[in-house]
Formats: structure tokens, C-alpha cells, sequence
């Protein structure tokens, strides 16, 4: 069994919720996201998304796109993402890590040496942002194959149609994107997303996650009232930005703002 | 391939899903599919509808002034001493160049979708005032973003643009160059997909872009076609254009796919040349990887990072191209080729001084590689060069050169 099914059978029989956070490996430099990693854990992270650095990033936002810019000044790329994510393996076995980022550092290394480097380091699920099942044909056979899970997105302007097939290409958990816009933006309205995810429930047994526009723990509390999970990015990665001068505050600082989520998510 | 697989090679591609060969596709984000689907089945329809090829074309006549001018660069033929150059003239286009055989275009399909607000991306600002002016006309708010670097660069057609009553917007992501406006357009576009429709101004960019823009651009080369027949009594031996996102390239080429005994060749900018880095020119230095919803030749390192590109000119400093032009390259179809920075600055001198035609230093680009194959060449051949834009924005940065401040 994957370690995110296993991960989120065991959040159902206790009747919890998933809190997921997103950061980019390597920012604001590559010595911070291990530990980091390891105290979001601390604080109450279910799954890390761990987004790998593109210098293109069409769908984030300024805050996320700033990310990316920070990590790569150190130039880290997805095999030294990948080998983050074996180091954090050596002492955390049990939570499931996703990479989160864009096709094309994965087409720069290939596709089959893209999966097996993720096997073997502990990768769990790749969310690629701008490979729709579509166009995903050949990547989801070798991650099949191998078993990790596919994770896609989902959006209020998904069609009921679409919406479907991507419940069947979908494995671990399905993204559903809260808002039509970029990572970061605002104006969250949890009555629609509800209805939404309930259409979507009927389509499958697969758990649903909702990202996009959850900043504080009352947000996190909301969505965790309809969704399987609760996936915060951009607020994380704005309190990263802020301590660039003093990195080694990051890891207990952010945890605080993951573990403020968990408490409200929890009562 | 026989002329029969290569007519139908030409009709159906790109495929259903917007591939060419292996190249195009759809690559983005979730967010956007719908509002791509949407366009799709809105253009399938249009473009088989009388009344909006009607309109388009009336449109591309009075308002734009086409068909332009295929001219016999005589001078500058025996100056360069072999084959004939000629000119197609889409500098005398309105707003002084091809882009906007496709904003009217795509303005076209906004208002029939309904679309109250237009946004675009501009690099050297040729296609933001195009888009700016046929939201002028229609009436539609405009938003245009453009890297600051190119802000900078291009100081006139940004004030052209704002007297056009549009917003421009400086990108400061990134490269700050084309390709960073080009992300910013796509997030806004995500943002206010319900009531915006986003004028990509090169046939690049996710399916159906590659394929609307052609079609759109190709009245360049149908014109093209019929202009050599009666001009010259034949086909031009090759026809050359210069290639950034490649559009005005495609809809010179395009026409002449099944004319194999035309030549297509697509000129890069190669900046300070091919051997330093430091040039846009993907299909002669780069590789296939994915960027801005395409499959297609890319500048990047090996870690799949996206390069920053370097041409004097802003308009073909984007380090990807249109899908087509990859495919056209693997098929060896079209011939692609780079002139540098001090190159293409010459043949502009060179083409105002001969011929009293001032050119846009991207399409200096292409008449610089047409004075060099000309040159070996004998002089009952014939090269059309598509002229594809004039050179009056760029009259400050030719001045910088030379150190002179107004």
C-alpha cells in the first residue's frame, strides 16, 4: 500500500483531516528545507508537497514565483530535490512527500530516470502543474509501474466531463484548486468549494484535497470541515521570504503556523 | 513523402490535440483548460462560419490596408550582385507590421465570444499596439504586459500604447524580458478567465494558439503566392523571414509547405553569436523540452531551467518558438539559421540607405541573411524576404549605438 493511501486510511479512521503544506526546495537556500521539513512534520504536516524550482512557474503566483528565483541563485535542481527528500527518508519513513513543480526539469533528465531516482529516494506522488492527463500518457504508465502516485489538479472551471476522467488518471489524492486564479490569491469562498467537492465525492473514492487561497487557521478549519485535506503554500513561503536574513528562524517558524492549523483544524 | 502524404500532412496538422509531429500540445495548468476548450470549439466553428471569414477579410483590407505590396528591391539586388530580393511589405501594414493580420483576428473571435477585456504580451511592443489598437477600435479594455527591461527598451510604443488608451503593465519577474510578460498575461488570463480573452501575439503557446495565429498570419503567404505568379511568372526560389516566436515566419511558410521547390528558411537572432551563449536562436542552439503550454525547442541548461536569451532586438528575444517551427525542422522542411547582433544592425543601415525602407531590427535579421545568400547566388533567382515590420521604434536604440541622446 502507498504510504499516501496508507496515510490518509489512517486520517479517516481517527476522523481527521490532512494538513499539507507546500515549500520549495531550497528557499531561501538548500541547507533550510530538511529541517524544515522535518519540523512541519513536528507541527502537524500529514504529507509535504515539496515543490521543485522552475524559472518559469506560469501558474504561482509573485510569492511562489519569488521561491523559485531564491532557490535557484543556490541551482538546485530536481536531482538535488530528490536527494533532499532521500536524506529527509533516512529519519522520517512513515510521512508521504510529494514533488510539486513543472514538466520541463523532468524532460531535461528523462522521464524514466525521473522516476526511478524519485523510487528510490522515498518520493511518494508528483503533482506536475502543467502536464494535464492528456498530454501525461507516458509518465503515468512509468509511475504506475513503479508506484507513485499521479496527482492532478482540479478547478471551478473544470468541466463535469473532465472532471471525471481525472478522477480515473488520478492516484493518492485529487488537488482541488479553490479559486480561478494563481497560488496566493485571495477571496476564498468556502460555500462553493463545498458544493464542488461534494459533486466530486460521487466520482470517486480517492481522498480531496483544496489548496489555493487557505491562509490562517480559521480558513484551514473551514476547508477541513468539507475537504479530505488542507494544503497551505503561499502563506508559508511569504514567512520563508521574510526571515531570507535569518534562514535559521525558518524551521520553528513556520512549524508555529502549521501547528496554529493543526489546533484549529483538530478542535 | 509524396505530394499526396504531404497535402494531407499540411490539412491536418496540427492534430486534434494540437500537435505537430511531437511538438505543440497542450501543456498547463488545470486552471486553464477550460477557458482553452472553450476557445477551441469557438474557432473550429468561426473559421468555418462565411460570415467571419467575411468580416476578417473586409477587415484585413480596409482597415489594415492588405494586400501589401510584394516590391523588387532592385537596388539593393545589384548591390548585393546575384539573386533578386524581393520584399513583402508588411512594414506598410497599419500600426507597421504583421501583428496585426492577427489581432484583428483574435479581436474578432473576442467579441464573438463575448469578451469585454483583452489582455496581451509584447516584447519589442509591435504586437501590444496592435492589440491595443483593435481593443480601440472594438471598444474593449486592454491590458498589455511587457518586461520592464522592455519598457525600457522600447520607450515609444509604450506611450503609443497608452495613447491608444491601453494599460501597460512593466513585468519585473524573471528576465523581465518577453517570456516573463508572456507568464504574467497567462496568470492574469487564469485570474479573469470569465470575462478576458488573452491575444497571444505569436503562433506559440498552447493548442489552439500555434494553429489560430498561422491561420491568421497566412494571408503573408497566400498574398505571397499569387504576388510572385503574376510579378515574377513563377515561385520564388526561397522565401526567408525571421524567426523569434515565429509568426510571421509560419504565415510566410506555411502557404509554400507543399511547393517543395521553394526553400523556407527561418532566420534567429544570434546576438553576440552562437559560440557565446548569449542569443535567442532555440532551433539553431537549444532542444526540445516544454514552456508556456508548448512542447518545442527551448533555450534552457541541463537542469530543464529556461535561459535568459539576448538579441538587440526585443521582439525576437524569447527563448522558445512555435511548435511548427520544430516540427518543420525535424522534417527538414524549413532551414533555420542565425545572424548576429552587428549583422542585422548593418543590413538595417543598408536597407535605409539603399532602398529608403527603414526596417524593424528583427526583420533586419532576415534581410541580412537574404543579402548573404544572395550574394552566391545567380541572378535569375529569386528570394522574397518578408519585411516584417518597420523600423521606427527602433530609432533609439539604433541612436544609443551610435551615442546619440535626443
Amino acid at each position: 500500500m502507498s504510504r499516501l493511501k496508507k496515510r490518509f486510511d489512517a486520517l479517516n479512521q481517527s476522523n481527521r483531516k490532512a494538513l499539507i503544506p507546500y515549500v520549495t526546495a531550497g528557499d531561501p537556500n538548500p541547507q533550510v528545507t530538511l529541517p524544515l521539513m522535518h519540523a512541519l512534520v513536528a507541527a502537524g504536516a500529514d504529507v509535504i508537497e515539496l515543490g521543485v524550482p522552475f524559472s518559469d512557474p506560469m501558474a504561482d503566483g509573485p510569492v511562489i514565483q519569488l521561491a523559485c528565483e531564491r532557490a535557484l541563485k543556490h541551482h538546485v535542481r530536481l536531482l538535488d530535490v530528490i536527494e533532499m527528500v532521500s536524506e529527509f527518508r533516512k529519519t522520517d519513513t512513515e510521512t508521504p512527500v510529494v514533488l510539486m513543480g513543472y514538466l520541463n526539469p523532468i524532460e531535461a533528465i528523462g522521464y524514466e530516470r525521473f522516476a526511478d531516482a524519485a523510487v528510490a529516494a522515498g518520493v511518494d506522488g508528483v503533482l506536475t502543474v502543467d502536464l494535464p492527463p492528456e498530454e501525461a500518457v507516458e509518465t503515468s504508465q512509468l509511475f504506475r509501474d513503479r508506484g507513485l502516485d499521479t496527482i492532478y489538479l482540479m478547478s471551478p472551471a473544470t468541466s463535469n466531463a473532465r472532471l471525471q476522467q481525472i478522477c480515473e488518471y488520478g492516484s493518492g489524492y485529487l488537488y482541488y484548486v479553490s479559486v480561478k486564479g494563481v497560488t496566493g490569491s485571495a477571496a476564498l469562498n468556502v460555500g462553493e468549494v463545498a458544493d464542488k467537492i461534494n459533486q466530486v465525492r460521487a466520482m470517486t473514492t480517492l481522498p480531496l484535497a483544496v489548496g489555493f487561497g487557505i491562509r490562517d487557521p480559521q480558513s484551514a478549519r473551514a476547508i477541513a470541515d468539507v475537504a479530505d485535506g488542507v494544503i497551505v503554500g503561499s502563506v508559508l513561503v511569504n514567512r520563508i521570504a521574510e526571515l531570507a536574513e535569518s534562514p535559521e528562524l525558518i524551521p520553528e517558524q513556520v512549524g508555529q503556523l502549521i501547528a496554529d492549523m493543526r489546533s484549529a483544524m483538530d478542535a | 513523402m509524396s505530394i499526396l502524404t504531404e497535402q494531407t500532412a499540411k490539412q491536418t496538422y496540427p492534430d486534434a490535440r494540437g500537435h505537430f509531429g511531437p511538438y505543440g500540445g497542450r501543456f498547463v495548468s488545470e486552471t486553464l483548460i477550460g477557458a482553452l476548450e472553450e476557445l477551441e470549439a469557438v474557432y473550429e466553428q468561426l473559421s468555418k462560419d462565411p460570415e467571419f471569414q467575411a468580416e476578417f477579410d473586409r477587415d484585413l483590407a480596409h482597415y489594415v490596408g492588405r494586400p501589401s505590396p510584394l516590391y523588387h528591391a532592385e537596388r539593393l539586388s545589384a548591390k548585393v550582385g546575384g539573386a533578386q530580393i524581393y520584399l513583402k511589405r508588411e512594414d506598410l501594414n497599419h500600426t507597421g507590421a504583421h501583428k496585426v493580420n492577427n489581432t484583428i483576428g483574435q479581436a474578432l473571435l473576442a467579441k464573438f465570444m463575448g469578451k469585454p477585456r483583452v489582455i496581451a504580451e509584447t516584447g519589442a511592443g509591435q504586437h501590444g499596439v496592435a492589440s491595443a489598437t483593435v481593443a480601440a477600435r472594438l471598444g474593449l479594455e486592454c491590458k498589455v504586459y511587457m518586461g520592464a527591461e522592455d519598457v525600457k527598451r522600447q520607450a515609444l510604443n509604450v506611450y503609443r500604447m497608452r495613447l491608444l488608451g491601453a494599460e501597460v503593465i512593466p513585468v519585473t519577474s524573471g528576465t523581465k524580458t518577453l517570456k516573463d510578460a508572456m507568464n504574467e498575461a497567462m496568470r492574469d488570463w487564469v485570474t479573469n478567465v470569465d470575462n478576458t480573452f488573452y491575444i497571444i501575439g505569436t503562433a506559440a503557446g498552447p493548442h489552439p494558439y500555434p494553429k489560430l495565429v498561422r491561420d491568421f498570419q497566412c494571408v503573408i503567404g497566400r498574398e505571397t503566392r499569387v504576388q510572385s505568379m503574376t510579378q515574377i511568372g513563377r515561385l520564388p526560389d526561397a522565401v526567408i523571414a525571421c524567426v523569434g516566436g515565429g509568426s510571421n515566419a509560419i504565415g510566410m511558410f506555411h502557404p509554400f509547405i507543399d511547393d517543395t521547390s521553394v526553400r523556407m528558411i527561418g532566420v534567429e537572432a544570434g546576438g553576440h553569436g552562437l559560440a557565446t551563449g548569449q542569443h535567442a536562436a532555440p532551433l539553431s542552439d537549444g532542444r526540445p523540452g516544454v514552456l508556456h503550454g508548448m512542447r518545442t525547442y527551448l533555450m534552457e541548461d541541463d537542469a530543464g531551467q529556461i535561459l535568459p536569451t539576448h538579441s538587440v532586438s526585443a521582439g525576437l528575444d524569447y527563448p522558445g518558438v512555435g511548435p511548427e517551427h520544430s516540427w518543420l525542422k525535424d522534417m527538414g522542411r524549413a532551414e533555420y539559421v542565425a545572424i548576429d547582433d552587428n549583422e542585422a544592425l548593418e543590413a538595417f543601415r543598408t536597407l535605409t540607405q539603399v532602398e529608403g525602407i527603414m526596417p524593424a531590427l528583427e526583420s533586419s535579421h532576415a534581410i541580412a541573411y537574404a543579402m548573404k545568400m544572395a550574394k552566391d547566388m545567380p541572378k535569375d533567382k529569386v528570394l522574397v524576404v518578408n519585411l516584417s515590420g518597420r523600423g521606427d521604434k527602433d530609432i533609439h536604440t539604433v541612436a544609443d549605438l551610435d551615442g546619440i541622446t535626443f
